[in-house]
């Protein structure tokens, strides 16, 4: 006979204001089952959950329901205060009056009634629930960071400083990511490169990190703890353990006239090629799509010069597999491009650029050496128009949400360029200035008045060439909307950054969510910022949202302590809801009937063949076994067992036809 | 004439739509008490012998909702559902239900406003249809 206690929270007002939670509580002790039930003011303090487990011990419970808020807040609450109570914890159910009832309805009889409704089903559910034991599975302590940006170098850095394993995957030839192109940083002026190229070589050099540069993730099994990686380490076509990264073969190159990835197109590189020069690894790669050899089956100049015979014209990809216990998906962003901007020119006019080129521009190691020359002539720029929100905050693009590093880049842009080109003029077209951040806005205004910064508050409407000059023309809306014309001769248009492309594809690899925009959802917006809903899958910088470096950087670190505090066990424990095939005694074995609909349903491939024998060792049937460790719990074998053998724990056939029952006031007849 | 207050059971996943309510509830948006929710760990797990439970047991309309497709916590399961309602579509039609008492939806967790809008055009619509007074055929026929 079941003995329940329904726990009815005020919450406060928050419930307490649209439902009666005194009527709530006296119906519930009229169904059947309960022995016990009252309402208080907040259950999830202490003295209320003191209430459970007194009740539990003085009363007997072999149940218990919570009616306060929803199960994803509160439920691991009441469980662990019923498991120190005595009581299994997966016989703990929440009734979900706040989200589902208080919070979205008026005060009046209807929710009241509904409230009662939610308890009622909650109780026949909770009648049929059974003590379930955690599982319990071993962890891989190596982690599998993908993307060598900032993000990814500080995530596998912290890994790997904690003594854990780290396997680093970066799709580009070398790691370093955008922030490798950035000439200087906000808002201290320091040189991108010469705070980040430490570190990269760090990576290199760390006994516990394995990098695998151009490399990509072709597929992720297993789930937290046990993952299996597949990586696919594209050919760079040379031997890596002969090449020595002299370069030679760089030099040599007949083919010179590739836009440098790098340089965001502004500059040349050969087919074969090293980024950069302070790349990790510093060893080249040929491009196949452009090298003369693989175009016409000539030249082969690279493989001449070579000191030690490191090139390999026929080199496969190669799958290398790896199991990893935890993921941090640092994989970054990427700005909008050409044709996004029709009415800005870009793409048309060689003197509208983006940020990232404008980056190279002043970069030291850029392609005009840090000099501000403009694309299309090499003068230097006189007037230089910097826009920022191009494509951000303008629902017509579908971009709705703010970049968030422009204003701040967009001022040091025109900074930088005020260093370099001391009677240049600058002028920020802006939106609004949002520079929320640790000595932010004392940058920006050291931009607008130690600079001598024009900052034009209006939006740019067209822009177009006139006798070898760029016409901007926008609005003041500082000065009544008032027409603003500028001759420039360059344009810096401060683009949206946006997910990667094929974050989708890599989203549906790891089974992890994403937002509208491709971003990477994580599991709670304020209190799981680093987790995505997968477990053991974190995020890390710019790939959950547009992001600046130092929160790249701090994302990393939380994400490197949540692999940290994962690998700090030995064996995990998990929520038993999975699901289990009926085994009963001889002479039936078990109902399945080894149809295995379910092995071609199950996603994770949890579903195994089990073969029944007797004593004589002869084989009696093959049914469907579920392995425990590998099964999610999604229970889509369930539904689509015919001979109904296979249950999930936790929403059990039993347990769901009750709630259905229940709720529509029917099937108390078992009491 | 008294307005008839239909019984609607929503059948939703934990992930996706489950959250959703709660963000309708976090956003303090107001819709129908006409519907009740019953959470299952995905839309994959929905037998939907359960609807036909559902619409013996009384209720005049069922939602069932979850995740979008490919946002799948599990990968799949919702398109084993999605596929499993285009087949059980033609079994209502066969059973007497009209087909109009179940809303089949997708809502992310990022859609408390779509949960509140579903709910009150799936109760408008099971109210122009009236009360469902087919179940008790169904209970003759062994369902209930």
């Amino acid at each position: 006979m079941a003995r329940i206690g329904v726990f009815v929270c005020h919450c406060g007002e928050n419930i307490s204001a649209t439902v009666d939670v005194a009527r709530v509580a006296s119906e519930a002790a009229k169904i059947p089952g309960v022995v016990h039930s009252v309402d208080y003011k907040y259950m999830c303090s202490d003295p209320g959950q003191q209430l459970v487990k007194a009740a539990i011990q003085e009363k007997g419970l072999t149940g218990v329901v919570v009616a306060a808020c929803s199960p994803r807040m509160h439920e691991p609450t009441f469980r662990r205060a019923c498991a120190e109570a005595g009581l299994n914890p997966f016989l703990c159910e929440m009734a979900n009056i706040r989200e589902h009832c208080s919070w979205v309805h008026e005060k009046g009889e209807a929710t009241t009634h509904k409230a009662i409704d939610i308890v009622r089903t909650l109780v026949a559910k909770v009648k049929k629930n059974r003590a379930l034991q955690p599982i319990k599975v071993p962890v891989t302590k190596t982690a599998l960071v993908l993307g060598g940006g900032i993000a990814g170098i500080q995530a596998a850095l912290d890994i790997a400083n904690a003594g854990h394993k780290v396997i680093l995957v970066e799709k580009e030839p070398s790691i370093g990511g955008h922030m490798s192109q950035l000439s200087e940083t906000f808002p201290t002026l320091d040189c991108s490169q010469c705070i980040l190229t430490p570190r990269m070589v760090e990576v290199a050099q760390h006994p516990n990190i394995t990098l695998h540069s151009y490399s990509e993730l072709e597929g992720l099994d297993g789930f937290i703890g046990n993952f299996k990686a597949r990586i696919r380490r594209k050919a760079r076509s040379l031997d890596e353990k002969l090449c020595t990264g002299c370069g030679l073969c760089t030099q040599k190159c007949p083919l010179r006239r590739i836009p440098s990835e790098f340089d965001a197109g502004l500059g040349l590189r050969p087919a074969i090629y090293v980024p950069f020069p302070q790349a990790v690894p510093n060893k080249p790669v040929i491009d196949r799509e452009h090298c003369t050899y693989y175009r016409t089956g000539k030249c082969r100049l690279c493989e001449k010069v070579c000191p030690t015979q490191a090139i390999r014209f026929d080199q496969p990809d190669e799958i290398v597999e790896a199991d990893v216990g935890a993921v941090v998906v640092a994989t970054g962003f990427d700005i909008k491009h050409a044709d996004f901007f029709p009415e800005y020119g870009y793409g048309k006019y060689k003197d509208v650029i983006d940020g990232l080129q404008f980056e190279r521009l002043a970069s030291a190691s850029g392609p005009t050496l840090g000099e501000i020359r403009r694309p299309s002539d090499g003068k230097v720029p006189e007037t230089v128009a910097f826009i920022a929100c191009a494509g951000s905050r303008d629902p017509a693009k579908g971009i709705e949400y703010c970049s968030k590093i422009c204003c701040m880049y967009t001022a040091k842009h025109a900074m930088l360029y005020r260093h370099k080109v001391h009677h240049g003029r600058p002028v920020v077209f802006y939106m609004d200035i949002r520079a929320g951040g640790k000595m932010y806005e004392e940058f920006v205004r050291r931009a607008m008045e130690e600079d001598g910064v024009q900052y034009v508050r209006g939006r740019v409407s067209r822009i177009y060439e006139r006798g070898g000059k760029l016409v901007v023309k926008g609005a003041d809306t500082l000065l009544g909307a008032r027409p603003v014309e500028l001759e420039a001769d360059l344009v810096v248009l401060a683009t949206a950054g946006v997910a990667q492309p094929g974050a989708e594809d890599l989203a549906q690899r790891l089974h992890v969510s994403y937002d509208a925009h491709r971003f990477y959802a994580e599991a709670h917006p304020k209190l799981r910022p680093v987790e995505t809903n997968t477990a053991g899958i974190f995020l890390a910088g710019a790939c959950q949202a547009p992001k600046d470096i130092p929160e790249s950087v701090a994302q990393a670190s939380g994400a490197a302590a949540k692999v940290g505090a994962l690998f700090s066990q030995s064996e995990l424990v998990r929520e038993p809801l999975i699901a289990v095939v009926d085994r009963q005694a001889p002479p039936v074995y078990s109902s399945c009937s080894g149809c295995f609909l379910c092995q071609g349903a199950c996603p994770y491939q949890a579903i195994k063949r089990e073969e029944i024998r007797g004593r004589d060792g002869q084989l009696i049937k093959t049914v469907a076994k579920v392995n425990p460790g590998l099964c999610q719990g999604c229970g889509t074998c369930v539904a689509l067992c015919r001979s109904k053998s296979i249950d999930i724990q936790g929403y059990s056939h039993e347990q769901v036809y009750s709630e259905v029952l229940a709720l529509l006031n029917r099937g108390e007849r078992d009491g | 004439m008294a307005e008839f207050d239909p019984k609607i059971v929503a059948f939703v996943c934990n992930w996706c739509t489950y959250a959703g309510a709660d963000l309708t509830g976090t956003s303090r948006m107001k819709y129908s008490p006409q519907v009740s929710v019953i959470r299952f760990p995905c839309t994959g797990r929905i037998d939907f012998m359960l609807l036909l439970k559902a619409f013996a047991g009384g209720a005049d309309g069922v939602i069932v909702s979850g995740c979008h497709p490919n946002d799948c916590h599990y990968s799949s399961g919702n398109f084993h559902a999605r596929r499993r309602w285009i087949v059980f579509r033609g079994l209502l039609d066969f059973l007497g239900i009209d087909v109009r008492r179940v809303r089949f939806s997708w809502v992310s967790a990022a859609e408390g406003a779509k949960w509140a809008q579903l709910v009150n055009e799936t109760v408008e619509q099971v109210r122009v249809l009236g009360p469902h007074r087919a179940y008790q055929r169904l209970r003759g026929l062994g369902v209930g």
